[in-house]
């Protein structure tokens, strides 16, 4: 059964310095409340998994948590790059950060993957694209049934597993709607989870064929609104684009990042 | 000929005009979106769009600024999981087309979204691949819009993304399941299309007012132009008016709600 937690207790209980931690929610329910909580206590070494590293990485990279980051996309989007992102694999500031970069169907079917309990995932996918050339996690197979050339790569299996979701009910069960992403598949795929809600509820309101994850699958809940902002959750707050804008300026010099840094998420404690 | 109208917006039109009814289009975000949804909003309003964030069949009122905005999601017919939308929509061969913007072009229509110079000294690292390798190698056919410039117009591209058809020409032939790739890359100078033999891109129609000295100087490779070349159709007053609107609702959307306090700091 899932633990329900402070956002505190959650990270400092369940993520340990040079993990490998997945942080999910395509565009939709990014757990930035728990990536500030990361920084916060200063955890180390961390290899980070996500497809679009989006904000919370670009923040979580700048802070000095990550040696290394898998991904698929790693911009702003809508408005350009992931300044911090940069800076870390130009000039290896504030450490160096190894990158490991696949496409978003590589890395869809290797969560997917993940959670079936599979070494690896098998796609019709990279033809032609040079990023086999530098990736070593991207072979190609042949199908023993056909004959036809399919790339396959590793399960993402991590040992922490990172998501926002809209609601708990008091058992500990979380409901998810609206752009799913890859929330169901990376909570199943990862040794530990932990959930970050809106809200907790007498009952989630589910229609018969929602996303839903049982309580059971889950290692820890924490309550946390606002949790995904400036990203967005369905129902509850709408996406602050005008934030995603201003994050180019703010992210573009270490002095700026230092200071939104200080003033944003080391000053302000969790609940 | 007395409607005024800017390059940009010749662009979006021409590329809006690519698309028809009946199509399934997996939309990339940018100059592919607005084109598409102009292309919803005048000619073609029962064209269906898919954004990766698994959106099917969907109708902003608004242009997303990201993928997933809520918008793309509250107006979509169903949303499906990331995973759902790669493996069984777009492998699964429900897509015919993949419309898809880019930082590098090269002369077979490779497309290069990872970085700029040496992979491992890279002078500019751009965001990478994304949804595109797989849009670009199982969507029936991929179109293309990007602003022509030397910078992006490069006879090799620093890396392929995103295939095109090869560094020869030669990289979808005799692969089995692959679609036949990019039919028409639309830029704010002109329309270039493969090559049905060499597949290297060619002219074949230039935009109103704009010369071959203007995309010889905006090409970073020596540009064929068609022996039947023409002259693109100038946009229509209703979508103009339509693009219009569009772009000034999604700026005053994206502009909200707060205010940025250090706009000193923000630069764009």
């Amino acid at each position: 059964m899932a633990e329900f937690l402070s956002l505190k207790e959650a990270v400092s209980r369940h993520i340990n310095d040079g993990d490998t931690v997945c942080m999910e929610g395509f565009t939709h329910l990014i757990p930035f409340a728990a990536g500030h909580e990361i920084i916060r206590q200063e955890k180390r070494d961390l290899t980070l998994i996500r497809m679009t590293p989006d904000l919370v990485y670009d923040q979580m990279i700048g802070a000095g948590c990550a040696k290394k980051l898998i991904f698929s996309w790693g911009g702003n989007p809508g408005v350009g790059s992931l300044h911090r992102l940069r800076d870390a694999v130009e000039n290896g500031w504030p450490n160096k950060l190894e990158i490991l970069e696949h496409s978003h169907a590589a890395m869809a079917s290797a969560y997917e993957a993940g959670a079936a309990g599979l070494p690896l995932a098998v796609l019709r996918g990279y033809v032609g694209s040079d990023l086999p050339k530098v990736n070593d996690q991207i072979k190609f197979i042949e199908c023993p049934f056909t004959g036809e050339r399919l790339a396959a790569v590793p399960s993402i299996r991590p040992d922490v597993a990172v998501i926002h979701a809209q609601r708990a009910d008091r058992n500990g069960n979380v409901l998810v709607e609206g752009i799913i992403g890859i929330q169901k598949e990376v909570v199943l795929a990862a040794k530990r989870s932990i959930v970050t809600v809106e809200e907790i509820v007498d009952d989630l309101g589910a229609s018969v064929n929602a996303c839903v994850l049982p309580s059971w699958a889950i290692t820890a809940i924490a309550e946390a609104p606002k949790g995904a902002s400036p990203s967005y959750a369905l129902g509850y707050y709408d996406r602050d684009n005008a934030f995603y804008k201003e994050w180019d300026g703010i992210a573009r010099d270490r002095e700026t990042f230092q200071a939104w840094l200080k003033n944003n998420v080391f000053e302000k404690g969790a609940a | 000929m007395s409607l005024e109208y800017t390059s940009s917006e010749m662009m979006s039109v021409t590329a809006a005009r690519a698309l028809t009814n009946g199509m399934t289009c997996f939309v990339g975000i940018g100059l592919p979106s607005e084109a598409a949804n102009l292309a919803r909003l005048t000619h073609a309003p029962d064209v269906t769009l898919i954004y990766e964030s698994g959106t099917l069949q969907t109708k902003p009122d608004v242009l997303p600024l990201s993928i997933g905005d809520g918008e793309l999601c509250e107006s979509a017919l169903t949303t499906v999981s990331v995973p759902e939308m790669f493996r069984y929509w777009l492998q699964g061969g429900h897509v015919s087309v993949g419309f898809l913007g880019t930082a590098q072009i090269d002369r077979y229509a490779n497309l290069n979204t990872t970085l700029i110079g040496d992979y491992r000294e890279p002078k500019v690292r751009l965001p990478g691949g994304g949804g595109a390798p797989e849009i670009a190698t199982s969507a029936k056919e991929v179109f293309i819009t990007v602003k022509h410039s030397k910078r992006t117009f490069v006879k090799d591209v620093d890396f392929v993304t995103t295939v095109g058809f090869g560094r020869d020409g030669k990289a979808r032939d005799n692969v089995p399941n692959i679609g036949n790739g990019p039919t028409v890359v639309i830029t704010d100078l002109c329309i270039l299309k493969p090559d049905p033999e060499t597949k290297e891109l060619v002219v074949r129609s230039l935009h109103p007012n704009v010369t071959r000295e203007d995309v010889i100087a905006a090409t970073g490779w020596d540009i064929r132009f068609a022996e039947d070349l023409a002259t693109t159709p100038e946009p229509g007053a209703r979508e103009l008016e339509v693009l219009r609107d569009l772009k000034a609702r999604t700026h005053s959307h994206h502009s909200g709600p707060t205010m940025p306090a250090n706009n000193e700091a923000h630069r764009d």
